[in-house]
């Protein structure tokens, strides 16, 4: 099946592939018309918003996960650890609802010109606010991956043996210590692993980003410009797509998506396989 | 000393306390999600909209019952082609399988559950649709379909890995063949997770939006038949939500939260079963 997925994509994208070769990757415009088509711009869109959405996901979770799986009474904690695989379950178009409506309206008038005013002498606070551009994309995927993060770090976690925790608290670390010091550490790679599937999907998540990036293939230092993401040009262009070179343009986008989830992917499962030694549930 | 001691309880405090506050602020998300659709939602939703088509744009009013019609047929075929397809996979991996083989087979599902959604559009309109010329139900039953397959296998293979080995070592003894022993003794043992990790299966793809785009496409018409482009809940959500118009607006929370209802709803269902067994 995985196969047949990937030779459909090869094929339907070989014109644009020969035409522009690997200049494809680094083109920098996008022009349908002209039928010039370069992938760059998306290509850092998706870079960014998912960067910036482990920035945020990445300490919130492990925080979370850690609480839940060391400090919180096991009745909290199954509740709770429920709650967040309901988030988990929300469809993303729901979540792109919600940052139409409210996070990219509190982004124009409170958000953004608050870090404008604060943060203002970094290039990455600069220039005019619309609301949706990459931080918008950036925040809404913060929050889509976030419930990854835990449930999978927080099963980790669990997997600690109690008598590394035990040892290190008769040795008179107070409890942050034992859990700091000795059972991160010891979950390491398990987190990491957890980090890279929620990288994959932050790179492949279509609808809410579409929603509230901005829609705009333009590469620019600053975070509230608008920007574009490798899945929300397809979401966007596919079915207006005139001509075989624009539509496999757009085949040959979701090809590079493709490579680049399955290897994050790839990685982030033998990283699972290698700690759990089943290397199954998740 | 003395001062020290103080600093680590005192990191010690600090450090649990924002721990707390990151869970506390992730599981708020979720009911202030459920709050605002219920709230928003809730005041556009009447039986009108559940029963009428889409009116034209500038009329108030209308529904999108075609859309809830298609999002069901949508699910039916996308089951009647991941269901078995997967259900068989996993009885495979979990009863026969060589080692290698079937850890390959796992890794594979595994990769392909991670493949993203909109990719699994692509494949199924360079299939579908390109050879047929138009969208068509079939195209996004078809997306949707595939992406069942790798949860569908795993939830199987697990939901069997849990029945003893004694249950089927007792049929073997019976003399019933390996066959008979699956069939009559392992599934049936396994009956609740199978159906649950189903259940959870389409919970997921009924909130898929990205796959739909450009295969099922979308439709202000009742669809007839299975060849023709048709409307769904998440498609409306999205169309709805980036349109200009407020009443439009209102009709996108209303989809959204039957949309939310839904999913949740088969959620909390399949996870109370799951943890019900366990606990016995």
């Amino acid at each position: 099946m995985t196969a047949l997925l990937v030779h459909q994509l090869y094929i339907n994208s070989a014109l644009p592939r020969h035409k522009f070769g690997f200049q494809f990757l680094t083109g920098r415009t996008w022009d349908p018309v002209n039928g010039d088509f370069g992938a760059l711009p998306f290509i850092y869109g998706t870079l960014v918003t998912s960067a910036l959405a482990l920035l945020i996901a990445v300490p919130m979770g492990v925080g979370a996960a850690i609480f839940l799986s060391e400090l919180a009474p096991p009745r909290i904690s199954n509740a709770m650890t429920f709650v967040i695989e309901l988030l988990a379950a929300v469809p993303s178009v729901i979540y792109g609802l919600l940052g139409i409506f409210i996070l990219v309206p509190f982004l124009r008038q409170y958000g953004e010109p608050f870090l404008k005013r604060t943060l203002g002498f970094l290039p990455l606070f600069q220039g005019p606010m619309y609301g949706v551009g990459m931080l918008a994309g950036g925040l809404v995927l913060a929050i889509m991956v976030v419930p990854f993060i835990i449930s999978i770090s927080r099963e980790v976690l669990l997997a600690v043996p109690t008598e590394q925790r035990e040892a290190a608290l008769a040795l008179g670390a107070t409890k942050w210590e034992s859990t700091w010091q000795v059972v991160v550490p010891f979950a390491r790679i398990g987190i990491m692993a957890s980090i890279f599937l929620s990288l994959a999907r932050a790179l492949g998540e279509t609808m809410a980003v579409t929603m509230v990036i901005g829609n705009d293939p333009r590469i620019s230092s600053s975070l509230f410009a608008p920007g574009y993401s490798i899945a929300a040009v397809i979401a966007n262009e596919f079915t207006e797509a005139t001509g075989d070179l624009y539509l496999q343009a757009l085949i040959e986008l979701g090809l590079v998506l493709f490579a680049l989830t399955i290897v994050i992917n790839g990685v982030a499962r033998i990283f699972i396989i290698s700690t759990t030694k089943k290397g199954s549930r998740l | 000393m003395r001062l020290r001691t103080v600093w680590r309880k005192l990191v010690n405090y600090v450090m649990f306390s924002l721990t707390g506050v990151c869970a506390l602020v992730t599981v708020g998300v979720l009911f202030f999600i459920l709050g605002y659709l219920l709230w928003h939602g809730g005041s556009s939703l009447s039986w009108t909209f559940l029963t009428h088509l889409p009116t034209p744009v500038g009329e108030s009013g209308g529904g999108m019952a075609n859309a809830i019609v298609g999002s069901a047929k949508l699910l039916l075929l996308a089951s009647a082609l991941g269901i078995p397809i997967g259900f068989l996979g996993g009885v495979y991996l979990a009863e026969f399988g060589g080692q290698a083989f079937s850890s390959v087979v796992r890794y594979t599902a595994d990769l392909l559950n991670g493949v993203p959604s909109i990719v699994m559009g692509i494949f199924a309109y360079a299939v579908v649709v390109l050879p047929m010329k138009h969208f068509s139900t079939l195209a996004g039953g078809l997306a949707l379909g595939v992406m069942m397959i790798p949860i569908a296998v795993r939830s199987t293979e697990e939901a069997l890995r849990t029945v003893p080995l004694m249950l089927r070592e007792g049929a073997l003894a019976l003399g019933a063949s390996k066959w008979k022993t699956i069939a009559t003794v392992a599934v049936p043992a396994a009956r609740k997770g199978i159906i649950t990790g189903i259940v959870l299966d389409i919970a997921r793809v009924a909130g898929e939006t990205a796959p739909l785009l450009f295969t099922a496409f979308s439709n202000r018409f009742w669809s007839p038949g299975w060849n023709q482009p048709t409307a769904s809940l998440p498609v409306m959500v999205y169309t709805y939500a980036i349109s200009p118009y407020d009443d439009w607006h209102r009709q996108a929370w209303a989809a959204g939260l039957i949309l939310l209802t839904l999913v949740l709803a088969a959620n909390v269902i399949a996870r109370w079963t799951v943890s019900g067994e366990s606990a016995r």
